[in-house]
């Protein structure tokens, strides 16, 4: 295994499994708690496998930007720290941790999760600065997919205070008793896959999959089957008949997804 | 510099006027794109032993009506590039290669309006904690026009670096390094798009060997869902709510999800901003050999079935990018 990790990985593969026992189309055990973190306005845990990603969200006040003035911000980090993996040094963050903040940053943008009209307090004024960090406890593959969800459950898990303008001193009230929670509008799911040897389509790499994976693919659907993103950096080509089976595979794990969400928010509600 | 003259494609030869490009480094028509092979004088004077004329060679960008719009090249210079032809069609390129003389390969792309640089210098040598041991190291950097590189430009680099380590035969040159440098020159839509082919005519310039070429085409969806090639940066921007909320505040289109698809109900008097707006730009990379899909990145909201129509437009504007490159580097190498 350690020598020869291709051949090693081959010899499963023709059979149509992988070392750890799942099929070629087989998601591992996912896990998702909400709001444990206390200080946070919003939190959220969520577990791939051994893949472990935690996002904290907090809300300040910001102006809005001249060009939107009735526009708010959110911000996401994505962190990986030496702790989740020997890849990673400490310091400023790496290309890994870029490219997957640019990531969430463009499905946030894109699949329009909040209407930014909402973080809104006063127009050219005060609105609401969402500062999304997630924090990667654990690096074993498929990052991208746990940070969405992640984040998804997080901004799900928010909880904004009343804040009314005073008009005589013009300063802000925030009133801590009144709390509302966020108006998502869409659900998006990503689900990421790892192409092998030009033909062969795994779904939810582990780390070692995704270095001997030629080329690997991240799709970004929401519920009416629209595809908010389709991320794909490099790698052997495909045909349009293998981004075919990708599509429908990310739709059956949408409806897992969503699934999942919505019985931890049911089990949430009477608090 | 040099009068330039070049061939149309019904075989009559035409005069066009001479026209500075940014770089000030070749003339290009403004109806047909072009391309200018400069080779290096020294090269040129021994093979030839006499005029170092640059040679032009006929890159059509339109896909189709480049034969009826060479009677209507005009002779002043204009900023705009041409109408396209009927249908979706690219925007006229033109390409230059070996036009630095340190990097060891290097080529200018432009896109109508769109322009990058490209400098190669590999294989060269590599730090030992970036070496592999068994295929080349594969750098990009890729700087803006404007600013310092940020995190949007950290994000492309990766993409355009995955692109390249498909295609480039690494495994020829272990514990190497191989650097591509590209530079936005000027951005007008397809940005993406543009440093791609630009980073392959580069790879070529420096003889890096590769399995195949690649090339990027972008594609824009509009709000009632044409499909756009290779979109300028005016049609690129998605026009959001704002806009709806400005034209139509006092509607009832208020709490409308996606904005501009009720816009399109109505037309405000005069209003030209909904037009050619983008509900989703989409940027491929195809590769040469199949037209299989390399890289992609969109950016919007868009159906499974509208994807698989943007891509089979981008495989069939990538017939002619790579036409392009084939007729530019044959007649770079061939004598005559």
């Amino acid at each position: 295994r350690t020598v020869e990790p291709l051949e090693y990985y081959r010899r499963f593969l023709k059979e149509n499994c992988r070392p750890d026992g799942r099929e070629l189309g087989e998601f591992r055990t996912t896990t998702v708690n909400v709001g444990s973190i206390g200080t946070a306005d919003g939190s959220s845990l969520v577990k791939l496998g051994n893949t472990t990603v935690i996002c904290g969200i907090k809300a300040e006040f910001g102006a809005p930007p001249t060009d939107a003035p009735d526009k708010g911000y959110v911000v996401p980090n994505v962190d990986l720290s030496p702790l989740c993996s020997w890849r990673f040094r400490s310091g400023p963050p790496g290309e890994e941790a870029q490219v997957a903040s640019q990531f969430i940053a463009d499905v946030i943008e894109n699949s329009q999760i909040i209407q930014k009209e909402d973080l809104c307090i006063s127009s050219g004024k005060l609105a609401w600065v969402l500062y999304c960090d997630l924090i990667c406890l654990n690096h074993d593959g498929n990052i991208l997919d746990a940070c969405t969800f992640a984040l998804l459950a997080a901004l799900k898990n928010v909880q904004l205070p009343e804040v009314t303008i005073n008009e005589e001193t013009a300063l802000a009230e925030v009133n801590l008793k009144k709390k509302s929670y966020l108006n998502i509008r869409t659900h998006p799911v990503a689900t990421s896959f790892a192409v092998f040897d030009d033909t062969l389509l795994i779904v939810d790499p582990t780390e070692e999959e995704e270095h001997l994976a030629t080329g690997t693919l991240t799709v970004v659907m929401d519920e009416e089957g629209k595809l908010c993103c389709l991320h794909k950096p490099g790698g052997s080509g495909l045909t349009g008949a293998k981004l075919q089976d990708c599509m429908s595979r990310a739709v059956t794990r949408h409806k897992e997804v969503k699934k999942l969400m919505d019985e931890v928010f049911k089990s949430m509600k009477p608090k | 510099m040099a009068f330039l003259d070049f061939r149309g494609g019904s075989g009559r030869v035409q005069i066009v006027s001479k026209r500075r490009a940014t770089c000030g480094r070749h003339s290009w028509s403004p109806r047909v794109g072009a391309c200018v092979q400069r080779t290096h004088l020294v090269r040129k004077r021994a093979l030839l032993g006499g005029s170092n004329k640059p040679r032009l060679h006929v890159g059509s960008g339109a896909m189709e009506g480049a034969m009826q719009t060479e009677s209507k090249i005009r002779a002043d210079s204009r900023t705009e590039p041409g109408p396209r032809g009927p249908g979706c069609s690219l925007r006229h390129f033109a390409c230059e290669q070996n036009l630095l003389s340190r990097p060891d390969g290097s080529a200018s792309f432009l896109q109508g309006d769109t322009s990058v640089l490209a400098g190669v210098y590999g294989p060269a040598e590599v730090k030992i904690s970036k070496e592999i041991f068994n295929k080349a190291t594969l750098e990009v950097i890729l700087r803006p026009k404007t600013g310092l590189p940020g995190v949007a430009e950290k994000s492309r680099e990766r993409l355009i670096r995955n692109t390249c380590e498909a295609v480039v035969l690494g495994a020829l040159h272990p514990r190497t390094s191989i650097t591509v440098v590209l530079q936005v020159v000027s951005d007008a839509g397809s940005l993406l798009a543009c440093c791609l082919n630009a980073a392959c005519m580069a790879l070529v310039d420096a003889g890096v060997p590769m399995r195949a070429l690649f090339c990027g085409v972008t594609c824009a969806l509009d709000s009632d869902g044409t499909l756009m090639l290779d979109p300028t940066a005016k049609q690129e921007k998605p026009q959001r709510a704002e806009h709806c909320w400005e034209a139509l505040r006092d509607d009832h289109h208020r709490g409308c999800p996606s904005g501009v698809e009720y816009c399109a109900l109505e037309a405000p008097v005069g209003a030209t901003w909904w037009d050619h707006e983008a509900r989703a730009v989409l940027t491929f990379a195809l590769d040469s050999v199949e037209r299989k899909l390399l890289m992609s990145t969109t950016k919007g909201l868009y159906s499974d079935a509208e994807l698989q129509q943007c891509l089979a437009a981008a495989q069939t504007a990538s017939t002619h990018v790579f036409r392009f490159y084939r007729e530019s580097l044959q007649r770079r190498y061939s004598k005559s």
